[in-house]
């Protein structure tokens, strides 16, 4: 795959480093030594709330503000402190930015006139960008003539169509309801693999930052907390944060009793001693204070499944239900008063509970994520 | 959106509002008609009803070279006032409406001080210094002069402009390869053009209109209002009329070319 | 790609360079040179020989008089502009778009007409032969003509003529920013229109009456070509005073401390008034 992107651009992969890199805002840390890396072709996100200096990692690299400390990099070249006309990063703005006084197509070929490309090539290529974003008919229209599902296009057209080592996606699709949103998401994804462009998608969108990168990187309070691919943010969180933003999630606090290998035993505050696996990128021993953390997905239906043997087991009520589709969800109390969030699969097959029903479910230790040891 | 709430017929209250505005608008509006009448009257002085049609007041201003003069002079000023107040206004708007620095926001409140600070006031003090350096009559003199008093209200309507423009268009244009000043030549000025055209209309009024400065400064170079005041002061005479007629028709065509333009000029002028 | 790693010290990173504040230097000399020096000029020639000039400013029967009736004149200026702007920024926010616009034209034609323009038609309608002694006389009301030039009737009007729009605007742009929905809510809990305008639209359209005020007041206090046309000389105004003892008696140092009493008296009332409004806005 790889290879068939070189051939079609081969001058358009960028590898975009930051090492380092910190920026503060009068007493508000907005980055604080942050460290990421995108190889050539790889679709990241930066994914946080707002406020947790997302927006200006995404500046310190386009070029709008300069870290204060520590060293931006494309391809080995360093751009920390290079005028943003220079850099040859395409960016898409979250409100769009498209010039209002400008049809569509000169909105594309304005990156293309800065460069001073010659008339017929900017026509060629307006066109071409045009099509490629399927608004052909539309160029000379103005922005505010068009849709927002099309001024996205126009926007990620222009962003483009000058062959930028690296693209940058500002919430993009903020503003766009969800069906177009998840058209958008796709269609972006697409064009992005076709060029084989670098691309740094920034949102605090968890679930449309899990349905489209290749990589993950969470960010809060100016940090970069995380990075992996979308399956292993959502399964192995390195700590609560994380573990509490992405999905949802039933976070434990206990302590260790016993730290057997690959195996901990942990008491729970309210009494009850669960197993957790163990992680080798961080050390839990007896008597440590640790966070646990289990998906409401994995648990299991007792009543459904009276064959396997469980390492855990929570006997409960359930207080609320709620019908879903795909599953249903339950809130349940044990005898001990832990409250408990629980998705079971739902169909003919399975079991519906309703409030005050009681209920026996089981998870592996597996499922069982240690997320914090203090 | 029709009245306060409800699209049914007006109550008496609304009627009574109605009543008293019109007659309020007549009473604006009173003055600037009634100079038409007069200024084509035959009549050898100010009289009503005019007792005949004639162009012989305008046949007057045309003819008369101190008249012509001093339109020509205004003219000049005028121009001069309204190209030195954008070149000093629009690179002190970016800088306002931009900056984060020091002692902003006391140059921002300090630029309107020629607002407050009665005209009378400013012209005895211009024309202090002024003599002082010999520059009594002389037409740029008055041009900066009337910079200064114009300079508030071309910051104000460009600082209003500039404040809604969404900045992330220059950053888009910045990110896309243009310098710092064709981002602003290709985007932030032609989409601020409203705001500028409203703020040299501003600045070419403040000057063409003013007095009180040019009445001590202009010397025997005289300025359209300090003719026109002189001509008030010596002699009754519909000239002036004709010469306001005049004023009042340039005026109303140039608001109406602000309509067409599709931005209503709504910044207040203080005299 | 010729990307030199551009490892410049940290003290030149800012593409941003030449600075906001450099911006600003061209306004701030021509305000320095043009507008600061000379007022200070003016004024330190006020303070030569003591205070000789501001004892005679001040205690002078006649100064302190003039100075009592231009405060005087700008609050009947002020008063009778918010009397009769009120309605008609009430008005041109609650009307139609189309009663709107017709609405503006006739507020914005006066304001952009010269004043000068605007007080030389009012000594046309106003003066013994004038429009409106005809109109009397020939419709039979009256045998000889009113004297209404150069009186203080002629000067009021005259200013509250060239002061209404500075009133109607800031009131008007206030009460657009009221929300519909508050005088319909206030209608539907029972409110009579006249508790509507005294506890909707009156309070929340207060910072816009302040401003006009204000605006007005302010600036009457220093008016000039109004008073000195429609008055003939009969109903002098502070700037009247000053303007003839530069002119007429080149008094200069006198002139200096009668500019310095009108400037203090116009800021006082200005920071007054501003004053005011803050407090009644965190109330």
């Amino acid at each position: 795959m790889s290879n068939d992107r070189a051939s079609t651009s081969p001058q358009q992969s960028g590898r975009l480093q930051v090492d380092a890199a910190s920026k503060r805002f009068g007493h508000v840390a907005a980055l604080s030594d942050v460290s990421l890396s995108v190889a050539a072709g790889e679709f990241v996100t930066i994914l946080g709330p707002s406020g947790s200096g997302k927006t200006t990692l995404l500046k310190v690299i386009a070029g709008f503000e300069i870290a204060d400390q520590g060293r931006v990099l494309i391809d080995q070249a360093d751009i920390t402190e290079l005028d943003p006309a220079q850099r040859n990063i395409g960016m898409v703005f979250q409100n769009y930015a498209l010039f209002p006084h400008m049809s569509v197509a000169r909105n594309i070929a304005y990156p293309l006139a800065m460069r001073g490309t010659p008339k017929a090539e900017i026509a060629t290529r307006v066109k071409q960008a045009l099509d490629m974003v399927e608004l052909g008919g539309m160029a000379e229209r103005l922005p505010k003539q068009l849709s927002g599902g099309q001024q996205q296009r126009v926007a990620l057209a222009r962003a483009t169509v000058f062959q930028p080592r690296l693209l940058l996606l500002d919430e993009p699709f903020g503003a766009l309801d969800r069906k177009l949103r998840e058209q958008m998401q796709i269609e972006v994804r697409r064009l992005q693999r076709r060029l084989g462009l670098t691309t740094l998608f920034i949102t605090h969108d968890q679930e449309e930052a899990l349905v489209m990168s290749d990589r993950i990187a969470v960010m809060d309070k100016g940090r970069v907390l995380q990075v992996g691919p979308p399956n292993e943010i959502y399964e192995a969180p390195a700590n609560p944060f994380v573990a509490d933003f992405i999905g949802e999630s039933n976070i434990f606090a206990g302590v260790v009793e016993a730290d057997g290998g690959n195996l901990l035993r942990v008491r729970l505050e309210q009494g009850p001693v669960i197993e957790v696996a163990g992680r080798a990128d961080l050390a839990a021993h007896r008597g440590q204070r640790v966070r646990v953390m289990v998906r409401p997905e994995r648990f299991v239906d007792l009543a459904a499944d009276q064959n396997s043997v469980w390492a855990n087991r929570i006997d409960g009520r359930v207080t609320d239900s709620a019908y879903i589709g795909v599953s249903d969800k339950y809130r349940v109390v044990t005898a001990e008063g832990i409250d408990v969030l629980m998705r079971l699969p739902s169909g003919p097959s399975s079991r519906r509970y309703s409030a005050g029903e009681a209920i026996a479910a089981g998870f592996h230790a597996a499922d069982a994520r240690l997320i914090a040891v203090q | 959106m029709s009245g306060p709430g409800r699209r049914r017929g007006a109550g008496a209250g609304r009627i009574l509002l109605r009543f008293v505005c019109g007659l309020i608008f007549a009473f604006l509006m009173l003055p600037l008609v009634v100079l038409f009448p007069i200024s084509f009257s035959s009549g050898s002085y100010l009289r009503f009803p005019p007792p005949g049609f004639s162009l012989r007041w305008y046949a007057r201003y045309f003819d008369d070279p101190t008249w012509i003069d001093a339109t020509w002079r205004s003219l000049q000023v005028g121009t001069a006032t309204t190209v030195l107040a954008l070149l000093i206004g629009i690179p002190l708007a970016f800088g306002l409406a931009r900056g984060r620095f020091r002692g902003r926001s006391v140059i921002e409140n300090g630029i309107s001080a020629p607002i407050i600070v009665p005209h009378i006031v400013i012209s005895i003090a211009i024309y202090g210094l002024f003599s002082k350096l010999g520059l009594i009559g002389e037409w740029y003199g008055i041009a900066v002069a009337h910079t200064v008093l114009a300079l508030p209200f071309v910051v104000i309507v460009l600082l209003s402009g500039l404040r809604d423009f969404d900045t992330s268009l220059e950053l888009a244009a910045r990110g896309l390869g243009a310098g710092p000043f064709e981002a602003a030549r290709t985007v932030t000025l032609p989409i601020l053009a409203p705001s500028v055209y409203s703020a040299a209309f501003l600045a070419f009024i403040t000057s063409f209109d003013e007095l009180v400065v040019a009445m001590f400064i202009s010397g025997a170079n005289m300025t359209l209002p300090k003719k026109m005041f002189d001509s008030i002061m010596s002699e009754i005479e519909p000239t002036v009329a004709a010469v306001s007629a005049m004023q009042i028709v340039l005026i109303s065509a140039l608001l109406l070319l602000g309509t067409w333009l599709r931005r209503p000029v709504t910044a207040p002028l203080v005299r | 790609m010729t990307l030199a790693s551009t490892t410049a010290p940290v003290a030149s990173r800012a593409w941003l360079r030449p600075g906001p504040f450099a911006l600003t230097l061209p306004a701030l000399l021509l305000l320095t040179l043009l507008f600061m020096l000379p007022l200070v000029r003016l004024f330190s020639l006020s303070f030569t020989g003591g205070f000789g000039w501001y004892e005679k400013a001040l205690t002078g029967g006649l100064y302190t008089v003039i100075l009592y009736r231009t405060f005087e004149i700008a609050g009947i200026v002020t008063f009778f502009s918010f009397v009769i702007g009120y309605p008609v920024a009430f008005l041109l926010a609650t009307t139609t778009p189309k009663w709107r616009a017709i609405g503006f034209a006739f507020v914005m034609l006066p304001l952009w007409t010269s004043v000068l323009v605007r007080t030389y038609a009012w000594m046309v309608l106003l003066g013994r032969n004038g429009i409106i002694n005809r109109m009397l006389i020939d419709s039979g009301l009256l045998d000889t003509p009113l004297s209404l030039l150069n009186s203080r009737l002629a000067v009021i009007l005259g200013m509250v003529h060239v002061m209404l729009p500075f009133m109607i605007l800031p009131i008007y742009s206030a009460l657009t920013r009221i929300d519909p929905d508050l005088p319909t809510a206030a209608r539907g809990l029972g409110a009579s229109a006249l508790r509507i305008l005294t506890t909707i639209y009156l309070p929340l359209s207060l910072r816009g009456i302040v401003a006009g005020v204000t605006l007005v007041f302010v600036v009457s206090l220093g008016f000039y070509i109004t008073p000195a046309l429609l008055g003939g000389g009969k109903v002098m105004m502070y700037a009247m005073v000053i303007e003839q003892q530069v002119r007429e008696f080149l008094a200069w140092n006198f002139a200096g401390a009668l500019s310095v009493i009108l400037l203090a008296v116009t800021l006082v009332m200005f920071w007054l008034l501003n004053q005011g409004v803050a407090r009644h806005l965190r109330d």
